[in-house]
């Protein structure tokens, strides 16, 4: 065995490799070796801590240490300090949003300390490359218990129990689905996993995948097991070119060790996983669509029912779990269904992974108990909006979803909380928006994510989005009519009455729920032809003031159009036909003459 | 896979590898390694720790290093802590002397007297 005194971890998820993580892991091992090291320091390469903005990250093992931002210059500073030393590299800690304090130990970091990791427990702890690391961290044992002392009807009543509901959106209840499938009768049955992860701004089944992939291909075996099933496909998008990469390695090793393959722990169970490459468009994470595109079809919805427990994939009984469902599986199974059912609330139990994103200082992926608040995660986790801004909203499963304003900061977090409110709990994609955001904006900005992706089979989605559409444009343009709103909520309500699939019912949503919570800014633009944000372009104009300004003539250097005339010590002048509202005057202004309305 | 007694084999094999990253209770060995250290030798004590470990697969104890303790004339220097006691420090070492450190004290628990440094004079400086 290889003895080394410093395990030296760097996160290679796709986060941290966009921030250069590899050149940092090259530069680290060169000189480790320049220095005699590298058979005393081990450098492993893990999955996704989840402090993203922070990336890349390094934790050294046996102290703990933290350190964030890491770049390729600061390798020999932590060699020769931290390594040889033992002095740690003060610079490089992390200290919380406004505080000067440097924590040294992950564990005392605010951003952690309100999680509590269940689908994410190995990401960022184990080397996802290496089979070995996760069985050290119990990898396996639940599908060996499954198979060796548990009946398909015992697996499938403990996943029940657990109240364990789909991670993908919907929050269907993944025992009842198992039980379906299970009770059609059928010589071929498929376990599939949805890997699309279409939702803009999600990336938690990415970071599971890239982090820790072997959970997935272990609580695919077990529902195969529980179902009747020997095969199961994963289906992910090609854009996802390292989580794809991580699976191959994961599924062969897997099966080199005769956890995947024929007569797995004796007992006469074959199971097989393949990875099947989506293009990544939005509909094919709709399961129908999915197991379109799986059979190379077009990837268009088919009508349910039949539902795909009965007649799925090839016209055999399937399940469609989500990324992070499948990840729940193996730890209800080692942990007990009783042990599950203490965490979240009384209808969503467990854990949810959210990906923070937007106007918040701390972006990443983060998991809590269901039943958080929202506070919780974006002032405490979060730590809070940038520049002091105030909240407005947040935004909750993406273009399928709908917006919680200021005055829903406090509601606990659960799939049943998010639909009375008109959101929905979606993928996870959390987006939090603060006071200079447009609301009317964002709900355009949404349609046209969702009419873009249409896949066009059905006439509400295809046509109706669009009509939806030019109305938002036309609004944000200041053309808006006093009958738009009207005609907004009625196509509304007929594409979510009428559309085939999930995407046109749910694709109204962001309209319905800015309608409801901010329904004075859609009048303000239809009405008063203004953005109260200053967003839309057309809305908004920038003067200067002639009293403030002192005739500097900072404005016209930076304006990239020219638009901006005067004399020095005269006040300057804006050519309204010119402007293209970029702002670079206000922004650049010392003295506070630019004024935008 | 045949058996969950072979997956249970891999397990205990990795985990041992793996130990470092767990919890923070395990006992350990810290080599004073400032500059001054260093010129006396603090390398090749960290190198001799090494191999006594790897020699007895001690893989449950945690090695670091620290920088000068003020004891300049004692180097080099290790601090061994056990969990839950007073941290020892021993001065004067040699390759040979530590690893009789490690067999004695962490092995037998009986820490060795010989190159003890007054425990008063152990907190650490940075
Ligand atoms: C337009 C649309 C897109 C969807 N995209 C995804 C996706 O990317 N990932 C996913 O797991 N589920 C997605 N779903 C939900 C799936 O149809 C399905 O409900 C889910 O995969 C079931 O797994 P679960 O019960 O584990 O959540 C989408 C649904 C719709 C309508």
């Amino acid at each position: 065995m290889d003895f080394y005194r410093s395990h030296v971890l760097v996160c290679t998820g796709t986060g941290c490799t966009s921030s250069e993580s590899l050149q940092v892991i090259s530069a680290l091992r060169k000189e480790l070796e320049d220095n005699g090291l590298e058979k005393e320091i081990k450098v492993v390469e893990t999955g996704c801590f989840g402090f993203c903005n922070l990336g890349p990250i390094m934790v050294v093992y046996p102290e703990g240490t933290f350190y964030c931002r890491v770049k390729p210059e600061d390798i020999k500073e932590i060699t020769a300090e931290h390594f040889i030393k033992g002095r740690v590299v003060k610079r490089l800690l992390y200290h919380e949003p406004g505080v000067e304090v440097r924590t040294q130990d992950f564990e005392d970091i605010e951003f952690f300390r309100h999680q509590k990791r269940v689908a994410l427990e190995n990401c960022g702890r184990i080397n996802p490359e290496k089979i070995e690391e996760y069985i050290a961290h119990e990898g396996y044992f639940a599908l060996g218990k499954v198979v060796n002392e548990m009946t398909p009807e015992e697996v499938i009543d403990v996943i029940k129990k657990s109240g364990l509901r789909g991670r993908g959106g919907g929050g269907f209840p993944t025992g009842l689905k198992w039980q379906f499938a299970y009770n059609s009768k059928s010589d071929q049955k498929y376990v599939v996993c949805n890997a699309d992860e279409g939702d803009p701004g999600a990336f938690m089944d990415r970071s599971i995948l890239e982090g820790d992939p072997h959970c997935i291909l272990e609580a695919m075996a077990i529902a195969g097991y529980a179902i009747g099933a020997n095969q199961g496909y994963i289906y992910v998008r090609a854009e996802y070119p390292i989580a794809v990469q991580r699976l191959k390695i994961a599924i062969k090793q897997a099966r080199e060790l005769g956890l995947l393959g024929k007569n797995i722990f004796s007992r006469g169970f074959d199971f097989d996983v393949d990875i099947r490459l989506g293009a990544g468009a939005f509909v094919c994470g709709e399961e129908t669509a999915l197991l379109n595109s799986i059979e190379g079809k077009r990837g268009e919805p088919r009508n349910r029912p039949p539902f795909p427990a009965v007649k799925g994939l090839w016209g055999k009984p399937t399940i469609i779990n989500n990324v992070e469902t499948f990840a729940n599986i193996t730890r209800i199974i080692r942990n007990g269904w009783e042990w599950f059912n203490t965490i979240g609330t009384e209808k969503s139990k467990g854990t949810k992974v959210f990906a923070l994103a937007g106007n918040i200082n701390n972006t990443g992926l983060i998991e809590v108990p269901m039943g958080t608040t929202l506070r919780t995660i974006i002032y405490e986790i979060g730590g809070g909006i940038p520049k002091g801004k105030k909240f407005k909203a947040a935004q909750t499963g993406g273009p399928s979803g709908g917006c919680i304003p200021a005055e829903h900061l406090d509601l606990e977090i659960d799939y049943d909380n998010l639909l009375s409110i008109g959101s929905m709990m979606g993928s996870g994609g959390l987006i939090v928006m603060d006071e200079d955001t447009c609301m009317v904006d964002i709900a355009r900005f949404f349609l046209e994510f969702t009419q873009e992706e249409s896949c066009g089979k059905c006439p509400p989605c295809r046509i109706g989005t669009k009509r939806m559409l030019e109305i938002l444009q036309r609004i944000t343009e200041g053309k808006g009519k006093p009958e738009d709103i009207d005609t907004l909520e009625k196509l509304a309500k007929t594409i979510k009455d009428t559309a085939l699939c999930g995407l046109g019912q749910t694709s109204p949503n962001p309209v319905l729920s800015t309608l409801r919570y901010f329904r004075d800014e859609y009048e303000a633009h239809i009405y008063d032809k203004k953005c109260p944000a200053g967003v839309c372009k057309s809305l908004v104009s920038f003067k200067i003031d002639s009293d403030k300004c002192r005739g500097c003539g900072l404005c016209a250097r930076n304006c990239p159009v020219n638009a901006i005339s005067g004399k020095v010590r005269e006040p300057y002048v804006i050519d309204q036909e010119k402007c293209i509202k970029c702002g670079a005057c206000l922004d650049n202004c010392k003295f506070g003459a630019v004024i935008k309305e | 896979m045949r058996s969950i007694e072979e997956l249970l084999a891999i397990k205990e094999k990795t985990e041992k590898e793996m130990a470092m990253r767990e919890d923070k209770g395990a006992p350990s060995i810290i080599v004073h390694m400032g500059t001054c250290g260093i010129a006396n030798g603090a390398r090749d004590i960290l190198n001799a720790v090494m191999e006594e470990l790897k020699e007895r697969n001690l893989t449950d104890i945690h090695v670091k290093q620290t920088g000068c303790p003020g004891l300049c004339h004692k180097e080099p220097l290790i601090t061994v802590e056990m969990p839950g006691k007073k941290p020892f420090m021993y001065g004067e070492l040699t390759p040979e002397r530590v690893k009789r450190v490690i067999v004695q004290h962490i092995v037998n628990n009986q820490p060795v007297t010989d190159w003890l440094v007054n425990i008063e004079n152990t907190e650490k400086r940075d």
